[in-house]
């Protein structure tokens, strides 16, 4: 019994989008609501495929019937159905956000939207290695109106660097796909997986290039150094839904990272065997660094949360490095709390500058914002968890990294890096909670004479605040199930680093053999 | 004929590579145009050179055409086709914007 339910996150935002593309001149509010009810159904057709996924087994759609290594074919394990679901909850939740008036800034906002989900979806879920160029390419296109949205030189500016760097990215793609498929012949990931394991040493060059050349594509889309300077700017600059909902965009290169060698170039694969061990985990280091580099000495909150993203990267990859079961699972664990914590700290930030007409999110002393309480308990929230402090959920989801990497090598590394640019978010955001919400002059300073009196700032209404509230509340939340989610993650885990499960679940049973006997039978 | 084709990709590549160093969006979107024929030649070439090769499997023909890079490359094309148009929207946006054709937005230097 073929589950249609796999399709829906990929269909649903198709068909809607294309039905608010006919409604382009039509009032805006109906627009709105379709991109709202077709978040909100995917979001309960993945809360669906989640639960179905925490006892099932892998659950495969092959398009169209073509026999599997030969069609294409959809695959939903534990880890890209916890995945989508945050993909959903996110785009609900920006999706509400924007419907307050950033998407009046243009007419395609909604269609954009819809596109761009359809494109990660996709990615997470398809199971052939050129599908998922595809839908990497929808991803990116929707992506690049998405970051111009609204205009301005700053957002075009940042928009040709990231384009530009996409085409390269995509071309560099096409040449990894192309060695792969020439030298195995297939393009299917779990029988390239199976043909990896049984290519011959005299092509183990030829696909060691070309698994490296498909990383750095990965490590473009993730924002690991050195290829992460197009992010601070195209982040910092777009509006803040699309900020927020592009912090689940470097997790596709995360997960894809994860998937692909994982299970093509897993340490059963022969040649092409733990390729990966001895670069992801010093590449993530070395980004760690960089991005709290970066969160320490950026004067402006927007740029400080776009510098968290990238450290959020290095701290998931540098874990995921050592390729060990309860570090990738740890990693699963922490991967939904940065996403929606930064996503948060976005729309924090908006609502932050909306108040500082003259200012903006900038460290600017003396610019005080309209709802001190209300946006200072709001940042209060974020910063607590992002910067790791207990009792939030930064805090376990790191504990639990921490002491799951160290037995390994690394692990002096991991822990002075995660650490340290811990205490560095904290303080830099201290700073900024400090110089924002603080460092104001009184107002009936007289004596100095130089105090004039603020404009009147617009006040956000309850529904201004509440997407970015329920974000927050997602946090707690993370902590009060972390038991579920830890059990969830670990049997996520079991699926990602054991190859054979992904294989048998596509090609069917017995078709990882050649997998085992190059292992040496175990 | 491997030796000719190879070279041809490396030059294309090659070439494409040094305009998309450039500072002006006009020689990058030309750098950006080639790498993609480029890569695009490459996805062709991964079904391996023949000649006088059949297209369709038949019983009497041991070998064949490899038909799936012929469909891959029709995908490359066409994506590759709308980002560049894209791009080419883009810097003509950008244009006129910032007012200069500098990838990074710098003016031109002030006459001296």
């Amino acid at each position: 019994m073929i589950n249609h339910l796999i399709v829906g996150p990929l269909l649903l935002p198709l068909f809607m989008g294309t039905m608010i593309i006919l409604n382009t001149n039509q009032p805006i509010a109906r627009r709105r609501i379709l991109g709202l009810f077709s978040c909100l159904a995917v979001l309960v057709i993945t809360i669906i495929l989640l639960f179905q996924s925490v006892d099932g087994p892998i659950q495969t759609y092959v398009l169209g019937d073509w026999p599997t290594p030969f069609g294409i074919v959809m695959v939903l394990d534990r880890l890209s159905a916890m995945m989508l679901c945050i993909t959903a909850l996110l785009a609900l939740i920006c999706l509400a956000y924007a419907a307050r008036g950033t998407d009046r800034q243009g007419k395609n906002f909604h269609a954009l939207f819809q596109f761009q989900l359809l494109g990660i979806n996709g990615a997470f879920l398809t199971g052939d290695i050129f599908n998922l160029f595809v839908f990497f390419e929808i991803m990116l296109l929707s992506s690049y109106g998405l970051v111009l949205h609204g205009g301005g030189g700053l957002r075009t500016r940042a928009g040709m660097h990231y384009v530009m760097l996409n085409l390269v990215g995509s071309s560099i793609f096409l040449v990894g796909v192309g060695i792969l498929y020439a030298v195995l012949g297939t393009l299917n990931m779990a029988d390239l997986a199976v043909r990896m394991a049984q290519a011959p040493a005299e092509n183990a060059a030829l696909l060691q290039a070309a698994g490296l050349i498909l990383f750095a594509v990965f490590a473009l889309k993730a924002a690991l150094l050195p290829l992460c300077f197009w992010l601070p700017d195209a982040y910092g600059f777009t509006s803040a839904p699309v900020a927020a909902l592009f912090a689940i965009m470097t997790k596709v290169g995360v997960y894809v990272i994860l998937r692909v060698y994982c299970l093509i170039f897993s340490n059963f694969a022969g040649v092409g065997a733990g390729l990966l061990n001895t670069w992801l985990l010093p590449a993530a280091l070395i980004t760690l660094a960089a991005g709290a580099a970066g969160v320490a000495g950026s004067r402006d909150l927007r740029r400080i949360t776009a510098y968290l993203v990238i450290m959020s990267v290095g701290t998931l990859l540098a874990v995921i490095g050592t390729f060990q079961r309860e570090a990738i699972a740890a990693a699963i664990v922490y991967l939904p709390h940065t996403t929606f914590m930064t996503a948060a700290m976005f729309l924090v930030a908006d609502l932050i500058g909306r108040q500082r007409p003259d200012a903006g999110t900038g460290l600017v002393p003396d610019r005080p914002v309209g709802q001190p309480t209300l946006l200072g308990l709001l940042f209060l929230t974020a910063a607590v968890a992002i910067g790791g402090l207990p009792p939030l959920s930064g805090f376990v989801a790191k504990v639990m990294m921490l002491t799951t990497v160290k037995d390994s090598a690394g692990a002096p590394w991991i822990w002075g890096l995660v650490l340290g640019g811990g205490l560095l978010t904290l303080i830099a955001l201290g700073r900024t909670g400090s110089v924002i919400f603080w460092k104001l002059l009184p107002a009936d300073d007289t004596e100095t004479a130089r105090k004039t009196a603020h404009a009147p700032v617009p006040v956000h209404a309850p529904a201004d605040v509440f997407p970015a509230a329920v974000l927050l509340v997602i946090s707690p939340l993370l902590v009060i199930f972390g038991g579920m989610i830890t059990e969830f993650a670990f049997a996520a885990a079991d699926h990602v680093i054991n190859p054979v499960h992904y294989i048998e679940a596509v090609l069917g049973p017995d078709r990882s053999l050649p997998l085992l006997l190059s292992s040496g039978g175990e | 004929m491997e030796w000719l084709v190879s070279a041809c990709f490396g030059v294309m590549i090659a070439c494409g590579v040094y305009l998309v160093l450039r500072a002006r969006t006009f020689p990058v979107i030309l750098g950006l145009t080639l790498m993609g024929y480029a890569v695009n030649l490459f996805l062709f070439l991964t079904g391996r050179l023949h000649t006088n090769l059949p297209d369709i499997i038949s019983g009497s023909q041991t070998q064949y055409a490899d038909p799936l890079p012929q469909a891959l490359v029709l995908t490359a094309i066409v994506i590759g086709f709308a980002m560049i148009a894209f791009v080419v929207v883009l810097s003509l946006r950008a244009l006129g914007e910032l007012d200069t054709d500098h990838v990074d937005g710098h003016k031109e230097n002030p006459p001296s």
